[in-house]
């Protein structure tokens, strides 16, 4: 059976194998943006994502060409991709990534509490009582030796029995595997689920049964976590000219994308008035 | 069999049938439950299956996985005459693992991805090309193995030369004509699951375990019929004793591995699902005690603090019926591990004097920096002495089986541990040992890396932001990253060993009763050292790092060969791919901060070379 993302993938990947992907300077004519060919609401290989749409934007105002190299954002995606030279740009990396050159950030999201509506739960805090004994579904990032944020907040207050771990990859074949856990909740497998805002967002606009989505409270107990990320386009360090060219065209296109993003049901948390003032600058 | 060049079919067939029963009629014997003690062994030294027919038919060589020869026409004293008579690039610059087989008047290896299968004509000057097979494997396989696209061999049974291809599938390839007889499913890289490991045969069963514990893959051993590849059945690593395949004869020697459904009482709700446990590494059979031995891989997921328990049954050894899959005996090594201490080393088969008597035992030199002697009928430690520096635990109890772990070490977030040694790619990895009865030695390629689990760093996967622990490994205490030991065995103590300064030391190891024993360095020298004294006696400059196993055969010509792959790879050795920037401590899992100069000495490469003397 023909799967558009198996071809994809089978070009990326004897790219990888051949060694033979030689770096290429960005040619005025061509924008190449590596991506996940399933990754939704971000990207996939029809052009579906907000990023998708966001690069089609800047292209445009470029006057360049759009390609793209497909790879599914796994471990080893940036040294495989952006740092192997097969593409000029990612379209999100968060601020003080060390892997890519952010530019200034064009969104800043949060983690967040997802439940059904008519469960009238409103949680918002590490610290709710209820979360001792409700069944919590996160992701799992598994090929890392890592949680995320939230789960190291509920790990070190004892929640751990309660909770259901959805691998953030699940199944090649399968479109969205990220969206499991959201489906979770509307399924009532979960009685709530915590995950990064725009993933959350998106899919529980398209849930069967309505869904609330909540931003987790700060965690004064560990100050340490950060649960809220800025998230910027991810050009490699020394390219340094094609930064200052994005965060030119962010800031000009900056009412169209907050619009894309609206669409997308990405929830957001405002940026720092300094911020956009720098980005003024 | 292909002795006669260009052979008429039928005779081939009929060559093919003969060697069969040869080769049957050896298991046989060995089935018949006699130990045998090799001429020129120590007195009451006994191997279960040894090598003495100039053959290499397994990936061990032999059953009892010691990777010992009878062959002594090379031998310390003709050894510097060693000279390359062959060599052969599989045309695949990734890393070369395990190492070939030899069957009849044939050479087979199998490549990395996409795990083709060569058959070298040994009659002929030079070895040329018989035939390949080309399974042309699922090739999205590639961008989920963890760690380089890697194959770690083959087995040969009845006519038919038995391996795993990347995409989690098993093949058997007619070992005469190169054609598929058959192919079978045995795992979904959909999931994350690959195969790299080298099976087993176990007279009408093949044994394959899977890979992929890094992305939560839940492990499991697969019986598959020989003639068929039909699969009959499965025994998971985690997961009720039904899936388990524990059953009334389950008799583990302590307390702390009894109890029903361990495999789920141990792990948080439905977390034993991507628990991990995977079967990556070797497996050993003793014809006598009818039981199959073999090891399992770090918990799933990594992070420890998501998975309170002991996480049964990752990080165990196994003793299993081959017939029935049912479980004999369990030792989890390391409960709850938080260091990604895969035990999947090889289990060697030993049977020889104990504490004044005579013992069946089981030698497991472990990725926790330990040398573990068992009862292999009984599963009861009788040993666990480190062979180098451990900081996460200072000694086991043999009484209770239980480890004694200094938890200081154990980082959780927000605080973090230093000084963890051996990192997590241990003491010594997969690549395995070898145990001579003629010195009582096990000759272990071993790694002296320790590592910090330092500071938090903001990572994005799959569109998705958080805060990871940043692991960096570095050079243990001492000077040297590698050390080829002479363990004695019977009084569990380093006799000799050959430091390497700047890299571990990743090749298997191969002993004869010419008392050599044979290694490779990941700087690409390949060494015979006298087994008795540790001195280098020769050594040969191969074109790349060596990660591979060496092997021995007699060839069509009565002449004893020696043969190992050059081609630097694997996870350790993946530093050196042109794709891992080694500018990065951290990546390639953290290794790359062990690993920093091997692209200075090293390339990748692709070659078989086969010596004689």
């Amino acid at each position: 059976m023909y799967s558009p993302i198996r071809a994809i993938l089978f070009r990326a990947i004897l790219c990888s194998l051949a060694l033979a992907c030689a770096p290429a300077l960005l040619n005025a004519a061509t924008l190449r943006v590596c991506s996940d060919p399933n990754n939704l609401p971000y990207s996939n290989d029809r052009q579906e994502g907000f990023e998708n749409k966001i690069a089609a934007l800047i292209a445009k105002d470029l006057g360049a060409n759009l390609t793209y190299f497909w790879f599914p954002q796994r471990e080893a995606f940036f040294r495989k991709t952006l740092n192997a030279g097969a593409c000029d740009l990612v379209m999100g990396v968060p601020s003080g990534f060390d892997e890519a050159n952010s530019t200034h950030p064009y969104y800043r999201s949060t983690y967040v509490f997802i439940t059904r509506s008519d469960r009238h739960l409103e949680i918002n805090s590490f610290d709710d009582p209820r979360l001792r004994n409700l069944r919590i579904g996160v992701h799992i990032l598994g090929e890392q030796n890592d949680s995320l944020p939230p789960v190291h907040a509920l790990i070190g207050r004892g929640i751990v029995h309660n909770l259901v771990g959805f691998s953030i990859f699940g199944h090649l074949d399968e479109a969205n595997p990220a969206s499991d856990l959201i489906k979770a909740v509307s399924d009532g497998k979960v009685d709530i689920a915590i995950a990064w805002g725009p993933l959350a967002g998106y899919f529980s606009q398209h849930s069967a049964s309505p869904l609330t989505i909540t931003p987790v409270a700060e965690d004064f107990k560990n100050p340490e976590l950060q649960f809220r990320f800025d998230i910027g386009i991810g050009v490699r360090a020394n390219d340094a000219n094609l930064k200052r060219r994005l965060d030119q065209e962010l800031l000009h296109r900056r009412p169209e994308i907050q619009q894309i993003l609206k669409d997308y049901g990405i929830p957001q948390i405002p940026l720092p008035i300094e911020m956009a003032q720098s980005m003024e600058d | 069999m292909d002795r006669l060049s260009r052979p008429h079919r039928g005779v081939a067939l009929a060559a093919i049938a003969a060697l069969s029963s040869v080769l049957v009629s050896a298991q046989d014997k060995a089935g018949s439950g006699m130990t045998t003690n090799v001429q020129g062994a120590l007195p009451n030294v006994h191997l279960v299956s040894p090598v003495t027919n100039g053959q290499w038919t397994m990936p061990a060589g032999d059953y009892g996985n010691t990777r010992f020869s009878t062959l002594a026409q090379i031998n310390t004293s003709n050894v510097q005459n060693l000279h390359v008579v062959s060599n052969f690039a599989t045309g695949i610059p990734h890393g070369h693992e395990g190492g070939p087989l030899v069957v009849g008047s044939t050479l087979y290896m199998v490549t990395p991805f996409p795990d083709n299968l060569i058959a070298l004509d040994l009659t002929q000057p030079g070895f040329p090309q018989k035939w390949i097979f080309q399974p042309n494997p699922d090739i999205s396989s590639v961008g989920i193995a963890c760690c380089d696209v890697v194959n770690r061999g083959a087995s040969y049974v009845d006519g038919k030369i038995i391996y795993n291809t990347l995409d989690a599938h098993t093949v058997a390839v007619d070992a005469n004509t190169g054609k598929l007889v058959w192919k079978t499913q045995v795992g979904d890289i959909h999931y994350g699951e690959t195969t790299t490991m080298a099976p087993i045969v176990v007279r009408d069963k093949v044994f394959v375990g899977n890979s992929g514990g890094e992305l939560g893959v839940r492990g499991q051993l697969t019986a598959l019929d020989v003639k068929t590849g039909k699969i009959l059945w499965k025994a998971y690593s985690t997961g009720s004793d039904a899936d388990v395949r524990i059953g009334d004869d389950f008799k583990p020697f302590y307390p702390k591995d009894r109890g029903k459904d361990l495999g789920l009482s141990t792990w948080t709700p439905g977390q034993w699902k991507l628990g991990g446990g995977t079967i990556w590494g070797w497996i050993s059979y003793d014809p006598e005690l009818n039981l199959i031995y073999y090891g399992t891989g770090n918990p799933g997921v990594w992070n420890p603090d998501m998975r309170p328990g002991d996480n049964k049954w990752s990080v165990t050894i196994w003793a299993r019926n081959p017939d029935t899959g049912m479980a004999k005996w369990a030792y989890q090594v390391a409960p709850h591990d938080g260091y990604d201490y895969d035990e999947v080393m090889e289990n060697v088969l030993v049977d020889m004097p104990w504490n004044g008597r005579m013992q069946k035992l089981l030698i497991h030199p472990g990725r926790t920096g330990f040398v573990f002697v068992m009862d292999r009928e009984t599963g009861e430690l009788l040993s666990a002495e480190k062979y180098e520096p451990v900081t996460w635990a200072s000694a086991y109890d043999l009484r209770t089986g239980r480890v004694n772990e200094d938890e200081s070490k154990r980082p959780h977030f927000g605080k973090f541990g230093r000084d963890i040694c051996p990192s997590s790619t241990g003491a010594k990895d997969f690549t395995p040992s070898s145990f001579s009865p003629r010195t009582g030695y096990l000759y272990i390629p071993a790694h002296n890396t320790c590592m910090d689990y330092e500071g938090t760093a903001v990572n994005y996967i799959a569109g998705t932001p958080y805060l990871g622990a940043n692991v960096r490994m570095y050079p243990g205490p001492g000077g040297y990253q590698g050390e080829f030991i002479a363990w004695d065995v019977a009084n569990a103590k380093k006799v000799w060993s050959i430091k390497e300064k700047d890299f571990p030391v990743y090749s298997g190891v191969l002993t004869t009763a010419g008392d050599l024993a044979f290694y490779g360095t990941m700087d690409g020298w390949f060494r015979a050292v006298d087994a008795r004294s540790g001195k280098v006696l020769w050594q040969f400059k191969t074109g790349s790092g060596i990660v591979g196993n060496p092997m021995t055969f007699t060839g069509p010509d009565g002449k004893q060969y020696v043969a190992v792959y050059s081609g630097i790879g694997g996870w350790m050795g993946a530093a050196a791919l042109p794709s891992v920037s080694t500018d990065d401590p951290y990546a390639a899992l953290g290794v790359v901060g062990t690993m920093r100069n091997i692209k200075s000495v090293t390339q990748p490469g692709d070659m078989l070379y086969v010596f004689t003397y």
